[in-house]
């Protein structure tokens, strides 16, 4: 194909791509370094109040934003500040504050180290606990009688097809107050239990919930690998006297082993995001994400002001570190792809 | 095929069988709980006891229930409206629509069924079966607790049918448009060999990696302001993108775009490069070979991505939350407003209903399309 009908078939995708992520991303690098603020003015006021004799007055100095004769919105003003913003999300004086009293696990009280920590520990637990479930789902349902398979696969698509935000709602509802499943538990521990009171317990339904609702996936992509698992290989190692388990560490495993990598580096992606938990769970109060600091900045306050430059600094932090998250396991596939073409 | 030696023991079987009937009441069993739910009196609910809620001991008691009648009928129709969707109806759509309609035959045999099946089930049969039930005495009294009335109130009280449109109106505009574009992108870059659309595939993998939240922060103050900057180039019809179902399906789109020629892509290469080569020889320019040889061949992977883009349309929430006001709210952040302001159990069982509406078309989409599902997760990954 020739470069020039290649451009074109390419240009419409490649131009909404430019203005609507590339554009952005450029977007949000200049405001993070940047404040817009209303333009103020200090005004004096006198108020008075009848009373008897003389009236009472009182002078105020109130600070009022300035409204723009044209549009009729506030003016404001756009500054450079530097890493003000960054520094604002960071806190970093709080943090060597913590440091220094040797108070460590203060750091985990400001909002950014807080969510940093839950993305990472769950971006990387829930890894292995997906792997792991998929590929049970997948060995059970492919020594399974052909009958069964095709409802079990219906059944297993639910989680993973359904919205996340109901998703999460849908665990929320079964253990919210008095939920069947927090009463069930109560029954077994034979104490009273309020699963949305303390981050912990929080913290282990979200866990729950992105394994119920990742593993589907993983189980899809290995039931497909499983298909094409050499017989052969497999029959001469029964032959060779591998049990069960060996067969699966040695022929099996090894042959999933591209498949696991790509389901390793998509989960990454998509579980660093994690975020409609937290809607679902209303769970705020205790555990946040990267994601959601964000989008809590971008949502208007009580005042109707969005914090722009915090959200943007917040942002590109976000942005660095899946950058880093994906560096190791890029770079192997990219490795891989080399020595496969030589 | 297996041989004597593969086959599992019967402990090993009985293991695995179990496993497996585990995961599915785990998968199944929320969902499930929230539909039954959303049938109940708030006090039946969220009662404690699992029992309470499946037979509704209060919603009976208010005089909402299902006799012996009742159900024995419901399943018989729900029996036969499934069984029908699947045999009758693909056979009339055939028949009165010409084989060039067959898309538009299916759109619009789907909606008549669906149609024809609330008007029965809802329209039909309540009254009906309320006069025999007054016939048949004790066989006729309510034995399980059963109520409409939250979808009711969520649906034409709180008028959810305008979020309904307004996501119908996006997730239209998102798959039609990521379609489009991102078919003519999948096959330039299936069919280019050169360096450029590796580095193009390679840049798509790193917007792909870019978590939502990101982007809105850089869209919100563009959109807010966007009649202001917009102004002296379109003067005063520069519009205000901010709340603009329209701009949210550009933005969906361009978040898919990424996705969409991945996949795209490697279905394109499973079509063999020999079929628009011959008609290049008989004299096609690029594009006529795609829109003769190849679209005619290309629905399958299309159809694949195209449901892909619809999840990604309809489940959105962050973007869709923070681009879009009140009046032009899709489903899934309109039910964010129930919970924000859920102060009686009635609120919380009208957010369950609202829910389950929500997830309804899922499931649907699920029965009719597993296979194109079960595919398109597996067209990226099983070649690499």
């Amino acid at each position: 194909m020739k470069s020039k009908t290649f451009f074109w078939f390419v240009a419409p995708s490649v131009l909404m791509m430019l203005v609507f992520i590339a554009a952005p991303l450029v977007s949000v690098l200049i405001q993070s370094f940047q404040v817009t603020q209303p333009v103020m003015q200090t005004v004096e006021t006198e108020t008075c109040t009848p009373g008897f004799l003389t009236q009472t007055c009182t002078t105020e100095i109130k600070t009022i934003p300035i409204i723009d004769e044209v549009t009729g919105k506030p003016q404001t003003t756009t500054e450079w500040v530097g890493f003000l913003s960054y520094q604002r999300v960071l806190q970093m004086d709080k943090v060597w504050a913590a440091i220094s009293a040797g108070q460590w696990g203060d750091i985990l009280q400001i909002d950014f180290w807080k969510a940093l920590r839950f993305t990472l520990t769950f971006t990387l637990l829930t890894l292995p606990l997906v792997l792991g479930v998929g590929l049970a789902i997948a060995l059970a349902v492919n020594s399974a009688v052909q009958s069964i398979r095709g409802p079990v696969i219906f059944i297993s698509l639910l989680p993973f097809i359904i919205t996340p935000v109901i998703g999460s709602l849908a665990i929320y509802w079964l253990f919210v107050g008095d939920g069947i499943l927090t009463v069930a538990l109560e029954n077994i521990l034979e104490r009273d239990i309020a699963m949305f009171a303390q981050a912990w317990t929080i913290e282990i339904l979200m866990y729950v919930f992105r394994v119920w609702n990742n593993a589907p996936f993983a189980f899809v992509i290995f039931y497909a690998g499983l298909q094409t698992v050499n017989m052969d290989t497999l029959e001469s190692a029964v032959i060779d006297g591998a049990s069960r388990l060996q067969r699966l560490r040695h022929v099996i495993i090894p042959h999933l082993m591209p498949l696991i990598i790509f389901i390793a580096i998509i989960h990454l992606m998509d579980v660093y995001r994690v975020f409609e938990e937290i809607v679902g769970f209303r769970s705020q109060a205790h555990v946040i994400s990267l994601q959601w600091l964000t989008y809590d900045f971008l949502v208007p306050d009580d005042a109707g002001n969005r914090a722009i430059s915090r959200a943007s600094a917040s942002a590109m932090l976000t942005m660095i570190g899946i950058v880093i998250l994906l560096i190791i396991p890029l770079r192997r596939t990219w490795r891989d792809h080399k020595g496969g073409a030589h | 095929m297996a041989s004597k030696a593969m086959r599992q023991s019967v402990g090993l079987r009985a293991l695995s069988n179990g496993f497996l009937a585990f995961w599915c009441l785990l998968a199944s069993f929320p969902i499930l709980w929230i539909t039954v739910m959303s049938f109940k009196a708030p006090r039946d609910a969220f009662a404690a006891s699992a029992w309470d809620v499946i037979t509704g001991p209060e919603t009976r008691a208010a005089g909402n229930g299902l006799s012996v009648l009742d159900i024995i009928v419901g399943i018989t129709v729900l029996y036969f409206t499934i069984r029908w969707a699947f045999g009758v109806l693909p056979g009339l759509v055939r028949q009165v629509f010409p084989s060039s309609l067959i898309v538009l035959g299916w759109l619009v045999g789907a909606a008549a069924y669906a149609i024809a099946f609330i008007i029965v089930f809802f329209g039909i049969l309540p009254p009906v079966l309320g006069v025999l039930n007054g016939l048949l005495g004790p066989l006729g009294e309510p034995i399980i607790g059963l109520t409409t009335i939250h979808y009711y109130s969520v649906w034409v009280e709180n008028a959810f049918f305008r979020n309904f449109l307004n996501s119908l109106l996006v997730t239209a505009g998102v798959v039609t448009i990521s379609l489009t574009v991102g078919t003519l992108a999948g096959y330039g870059l299936a069919r280019s060999g050169s360096n450029l659309a590796f580095w193009l595939l390679i840049i798509a993998l790193v917007f792909r990696a870019l978590p939502h939240s990101v982007l809105v922060a850089g869209y919100l103050p563009w959109f807010i302001n966007s009649a202001e900057i917009l102004r002296p180039l379109l003067g005063d019809i520069s519009p205000t993108l901010y709340g603009q179902p329209w701009a949210i399906i550009a933005v969906l789109v361009a978040i898919n775009q990424p996705f969409t020629i991945w996949m795209l892509r490697s279905f394109f290469q499973n079509i063999p490069s020999e079929l628009d080569e011959a008609a290049r020889v008989d004299g096609c320019s690029h594009f006529q070979a795609f829109r003769r040889v190849i679209m005619p061949v290309m629905w399958p992977g299309v159809i694949t991505t195209g449901l892909f883009s619809f999840l990604l349309g309809y489940n959105d929430f962050l973007v869709t939350s923070l681009l879009l006001d009140a009046q032009n709210q899709t489903m899934v952040p309109a039910i964010a407003g129930y919970f924000n302001r859920e102060t009686t159990t009635t609120d919380q069982v009208e957010a369950v209903a609202a829910a389950v509406s929500i997830i309804a078309p899922l499931f649907l989409l699920v029965m009719v399309f597993q296979r194109q599902i079960v595919s398109g997760l597996t067209a990226g990954a099983v070649k690499g």
